[in-house]
């Protein structure tokens, strides 16, 4: 087929690109032409990244981040299910309260962080408010958008035969409002992390981000690099993990 | 949450409803705005009663020092500064997103070569390397612009791209065989067509740049609205602090409703023709 050698063509390009990158790169550190605060040596960066891997300090960022993210994800989930199901559920409830939520959503939130400080100090409490805070909007607006497009004749059907409160959320409500609210959950825990990374950087005093700032402001660009690389395979491994999520979640809706 | 319960009784259970229910239920509208005061009075009453004021001050405070701050000539300088910024990053981001978007949508094997490789740089969490563009740009201006329209930029080109490839096959063949040069198809065909797309991009390139200049604002906090925004917080002087907070949100929406209201003049025609 005439695709598949284009295909061909295409990742030849891609690779290229990388290449070319990396090489110039290295051609750069290795001529000295750019000083090295600037764009730190590629075998420097590749050292301080073995380097790290190995170190305490980097653990114990990496377990400040990841805890500030996980509760922060059980906090905007649980009140993001909850809030968008019981606004879904009432036709109503969704013309009140789904701009309200939505226009809140669509001022930067990220104006807000002096005041999370405010209240909640610079430790890790401030960092897991304001993920939280982000990561909940897209769940409560996705679970909302999901339980009030249930056909409604599901639910009329699933009544008259007599299903409880429970038993239509169970049955019914969930199954197919599942899809569009994995999808909320996706894009709340990807922006959740991004906001605990932002706000470590801005004010923080623990975690990936405080490090790749402290790092930055004492001009040891090499290691700030390695730990960057880091963080960007950590994004990565949380954005392929939820695209996995969403493949299982997303498909059920056929079955249910 | 007390709120969701009372609107949703049972519709038609039998019994008369008094009018003012009867009215509410018409107009959700007013029941919206009654949800916003009704918020706003208990914040006052618990301003007034159980809040510590070190922390978090009422709305009546919040407005009184709205003259005091934002008489400040530092503060109307931090605030015209982070405007202006804003604005040539969003202008940048829409210039560079377009020249960039354009040849990649154009031709099928450019998208397929490079569109991968757009989503890659796409998928790095660019807060990350706010501290590079300090190291490269500087704590001025620049770094803030060059940090926002990084934001911006992404959205642009990835909605160009699903613009062109939105235009119809048939009027991309109907204006060449009419004899349309290739600049001619763009304007007249291409253009046009992906104005949809390209509103999205645009509405989603300003939320992303006025996020990245903000967070770029509050990084770099020696001048600029960072650094009032961290005074003010710093010396417990929650009603300022506030106050900026709230001209920051007011900035926001009306550029986020500015170009909610381009796109509704850019795409007039649409409705009459569909």
């Amino acid at each position: 087929m005439k695709t598949a050698k284009f295909d061909w063509q295409a990742r030849a390009i891609q690779a290229a690109f990388v290449i070319v990158v990396i090489g110039l790169w290295y051609y750069v550190g290795r001529k000295g032409l750019v000083s090295p605060i600037f764009l730190p040596k590629l075998p420097n960066v590749l050292d301080k990244f073995v380097g790290i891997v190995q170190s305490s300090t980097f653990y114990g960022n990496l377990g400040v981040t990841l805890f500030e993210f996980l509760v922060a994800v059980v906090i905007a989930s649980t009140c993001g299910l909850t809030i968008g199901y019981l606004v879904g559920r009432s036709r109503y409830a969704v013309v009140v309260f789904e701009p309200l939520l939505a226009s809140v959503f669509a001022v930067p939130l990220v104006v807000f962080l002096p005041l999370f400080i405010l209240f909640f100090g610079i430790g890790f409490e401030s960092k897991i408010a304001f993920g939280a805070a982000y990561a909940f909007f897209p769940i409560a607006l996705n679970t909302i958008g999901g339980i009030s497009q249930v056909d409604p004749r599901f639910v009329t059907v699933a009544r008259s035969m007599g299903a409880s409160e429970r038993q239509l959320f169970r049955r019914v409500l969930l199954p197919a409002a599942l899809p569009v609210i994995v999808t909320g959950l996706r894009i709340g825990c990807t922006i959740g992390f991004l906001a605990i990374l932002g706000s470590e950087m801005i004010a923080g005093l623990r975690g990936l981000g405080s490090r790749i700032v402290s790092l930055a402001e004492g001009m040891n660009t090499a290691e700030m690099f390695a730990y960057i690389v880091f963080v960007i395979i950590l994004a990565m491994i949380l954005n392929v993990t939820l695209s996995q999520m969403q493949r299982r979640f997303g498909e059920r809706r056929e079955v249910a | 949450m007390s709120d969701t319960a009372v609107t949703s009784p049972p519709r038609g259970a039998g019994e008369p409803a008094s009018a003012a229910w009867v009215f509410l239920r018409r107009n959700p509208a007013v029941a919206r705005l009654g949800v916003v005061v009704l918020v706003f009075v208990l914040w006052e009453l618990a301003g007034h009663t159980v809040l510590d004021p070190n922390f978090l001050s009422p709305p009546s405070a919040i407005i009184q020092a709205m003259p005091r701050v934002l008489g400040d000539p530092g503060v109307q300088t931090a605030l015209q500064a982070s405007f202006i910024e804003l604005v040539i990053a969003f202008v940048l981001a829409v210039v560079a997103g377009i020249v960039i978007g354009l040849p990649i949508g154009l031709s099928s094997f450019a998208r397929r070569a490079t569109l991968p490789l757009v989503l890659l740089l796409y998928a790095i969490p660019q807060v990350t390397i706010l501290p590079l563009f300090v190291l490269y740009f500087g704590i001025g201006a620049g770094s803030k612009i060059a940090f926002g329209a990084s934001h911006g930029i992404f959205p642009i080109i990835l909605n160009v791209i699903a613009g062109v490839q939105s235009v119809e096959a048939a009027h991309l063949t109907a204006a060449r065989s009419m004899g349309a040069t290739r600049l001619q198809t763009i304007h007249r065909v291409v253009l046009p067509h992906m104005t949809p797309s390209l509103f999205t991009g645009l509405r989603l390139a300003m939320s992303g740049t006025l996020l990245g200049v903000l967070l770029a604002e509050l990084y770099v906090s020696t001048g600029g609205v960072g650094y009032y925004a961290r005074i003010f917080a710093d010396s417990f002087d929650p009603p300022a602090t506030f106050a900026l907070v709230a001209m920051l949100a007011l900035m926001a929406v009306v550029l986020n409703e500015t170009v909610r209201l381009a796109e509704r003049r850019a795409s007039f025609w649409r409705a009459h023709r569909h």
